[in-house]
């Protein structure tokens, strides 16, 4: 019996090990969300003591939260904006343009990811103070769009190396410009990695703590209100803040998961016709010609 | 099977001729660049050179600073902070290690065996960021409690009397212990560690698995001798994306720790923002830099996969 069960745990290691891994990782989660039913005795909401919704009926009213939030929200957005333009754009010339200085670049977009946050933070300040400019939202947007840069480069870099060229040799062959092919064919294309770029840029700037840290001076972010509410006392508003946005975001995933499954399977049914056909005239076309390297197959 | 892409680094495709380009066309890709490498020099580059210059700077607050080509200031840097430097290298191998222990299985679980449970796991992997991580951080406060469920646990299996006999913690605490912020930079990057492994185990066919074992190898052969191996890309860059940020927090030795578990982060962040001491901070900064640079040029060079970005 006991021989059966040590096999069963060494046949099944993995499972366990990445179960108990999951549950390490979603636990803090689940304590957020359910201390955000409590009613604590003190200032601080570590230990529970009883179930109330009060926190819930009023979650703007710890004074200067919402506040907190709403520029968090503001400077995210404003970030995401200034780093997705600018990164899309660098990300293009990267993969599409011969240039000089290209390892130059390269390392300028790589560093900043390279070196831990402090350092980035540290330097931008010394900056800061020796420039005499006054620290506040400015500064914040400033470092955040900084910082949110090279992982939008990375992302829009990598769909962009995927796409095809032949397709925007296509749209020029039928006499397409250079506007209209960028627009109606590039664009559309590159719009996933340009997506997923926007979307981390946003997470990263909107729960960016060490960087606002250095360069907010007086000024509160979301994550400076939670650092600051860790030493006077933590509101169960913060973790009703936590909750609310997790449970939006899981909802929103989950419900993409669930649209997207389902186009795709009417999709498939149309995909496979289409795919037959692009086979059999590809076989068509490859006929009579010499064996060639594939086109489009470098970098 | 039939290779259908062409090989990295074949020669260039046969294809038409390329056209002439006009010199305004030239000079699109510049035009692209400008405006984000403008940026990023003002505000990446230029701080670096800023930072530098007041690091060999002298003065007070009152007085004003100047360069004065002070290097001691290096000198007694490290010879004051050096516990905190070997604190967060040790603190952040520590966190990465466990990373790599701890997120392997579930990134191999997803990859492998997770069958139509797939996407909803993945999603569990990437949910919790969507909760500020310093609340986060705070839960592990009333998790690790004094007294609490997980701390009795830990005490009756015996688990605080070897990480006590190894120096993470202190009788039957474990708040405020080395143990704790280990816990806690565990916890906060294991999905940089998780993501990349995923993305470089689902890559591999698993029909190679099936070749190996038709080939009699046993499991764990298998495992070490192609899974393993050509998992080594997201190895590689989950180490780093784990082992950098670690190497310079602060939050977790302030939130989960004591004075004791400082680390450079906390000593860089305190001397930048409570004493007001710049040239000891910036040089605190710039040795910290040098110190995760040569690590990571270091360990990119041995594990042989330079193409990272």
């Amino acid at each position: 019996m006991l021989r059966l069960s040590t096999t069963w745990i060494r046949r099944n290691l993995v499972v366990i090990t990445g179960l108990l891994t999951l549950a390490y990782l979603v636990l803090p989660n689940i304590i957020v969300m359910v201390f955000s039913f409590n009613k604590p005795a003190g200032r601080f909401n570590y230990s529970w003591r009883e179930f109330s919704t009060h926190a819930w009926q009023d979650p703007c009213g710890v004074s200067g939260m919402c506040d907190a939030l709403g520029l968090s929200l503001w400077i995210a957005l404003w970030a995401t904006t200034g780093a997705t333009a600018l990164g899309s754009m660098i990300a293009f010339a990267l993969v599409r343009y011969r240039f000089r200085a290209r390892g130059a670049v390269n390392s300028l977009i790589f560093l900043p990811m390279a070196m831990p946050e402090v350092v980035m933070a540290a330097s931008l300040l010394t900056l800061f103070l020796n420039l005499g400019a006054e620290l506040g939202p400015t500064t914040i947007l400033i470092a955040h769009t900084v910082f949110c840069l090279s992982f939008v480069v990375v992302a829009v870099k990598a769909r962009v190396m995927s796409m095809d060229p032949r397709l925007e040799e296509a749209a020029k062959d039928l006499y397409a410009g250079p506007v209209q092919t960028f627009l109606r064919v590039t664009l559309p294309i590159a719009a996933p990695g340009i997506a997923a770029g926007a979307m981390l840029a946003f997470a990263l700037s909107f729960d960016d703590f060490i960087i606002t840290n250095f360069n907010s001076g007086n000024t509160v972010t979301f994550p400076m209100f939670v650092w600051g509410s860790a030493q006077r006392g933590t509101p169960v508003q913060v973790n009703v803040i936590g909750t609310a946005v997790f449970a939006l975001a899981v909802i929103v995933v989950v419900a993409g998961q669930i649209i997207s499954g389902r186009r795709r399977k009417s999709a498939r049914s149309t995909e496979r016709h289409a795919h037959r056909a692009a086979a059999r005239s590809a076989v068509r076309s490859t006929e009579g010609r010499p064996a060639g390297p594939v086109p489009g197959g470098t970098r | 099977m039939t290779v259908t892409e062409a090989p990295p680094g074949s020669p260039a495709p046969a294809g038409p001729l390329p056209r002439k380009q006009p010199v305004r066309r030239k000079l699109v890709p510049y035009w692209l660049l400008l405006p984000g490498i403008l940026w990023l020099l003002v505000f990446f580059a230029l701080p670096l050179v800023y930072q530098a210059s007041t690091s060999v700077q002298t003065g007070s607050l009152e007085e004003g600073f100047e360069v004065t080509w002070h290097f001691r200031t290096y000198r007694d840097a490290l010879g004051e902070y050096y516990p905190q430097f070997l604190r967060s290298v040790l603190y952040a191998g520590t966190a990465t290690t466990l990373c790599l222990l701890l997120g392997y299985p579930l990134a191999y679980l997803i990859a492998f065996k997770a069958g139509r449970w797939r996407n909803l796991l993945l999603v569990l992997v990437i949910a919790p960021f969507f909760t500020s991580f310093l609340i986060r951080t705070l839960a592990w406060k009333t998790i690790l409690a004094d007294g609490g469920p997980v701390v009795d646990v830990l005490s009756t299996i015996g688990f605080l009397d070897i990480t006590g006999r190894l120096g993470m913690t202190e009788g039957n605490r474990v708040l405020a212990t080395p143990l704790a912020v280990v816990t806690g930079l565990t916890y906060n990057f294991l999905p940089f560690m998780i993501l990349p492994l995923y993305t470089s185990l689902e890559r591999i066919d698993p029909r190679l698995h099936e070749a190996a074992g038709d080939l009699y190898a046993k499991p764990s052969t298998v495992f070490r001798k192609v899974t393993f191996p050509l998992s080594m890309p997201g190895v590689v860059s989950g180490t780093l994306l784990t082992f950098i940020p670690a190497s310079g927090d602060y939050v977790n030795a302030e939130l989960l720790g004591s004075t004791g578990t400082r680390m450079v982060g906390n000593v860089i962040q305190s001397q930048f923002l409570r004493v007001l001491d710049y040239p000891t901070a910036a040089a605190l900064s710039f040795i910290l830099m040098a110190v995760v640079l040569i690590v990571v040029t270091v360990y990119i060079r041995r594990a042989g996969t330079e193409d990272l970005v």
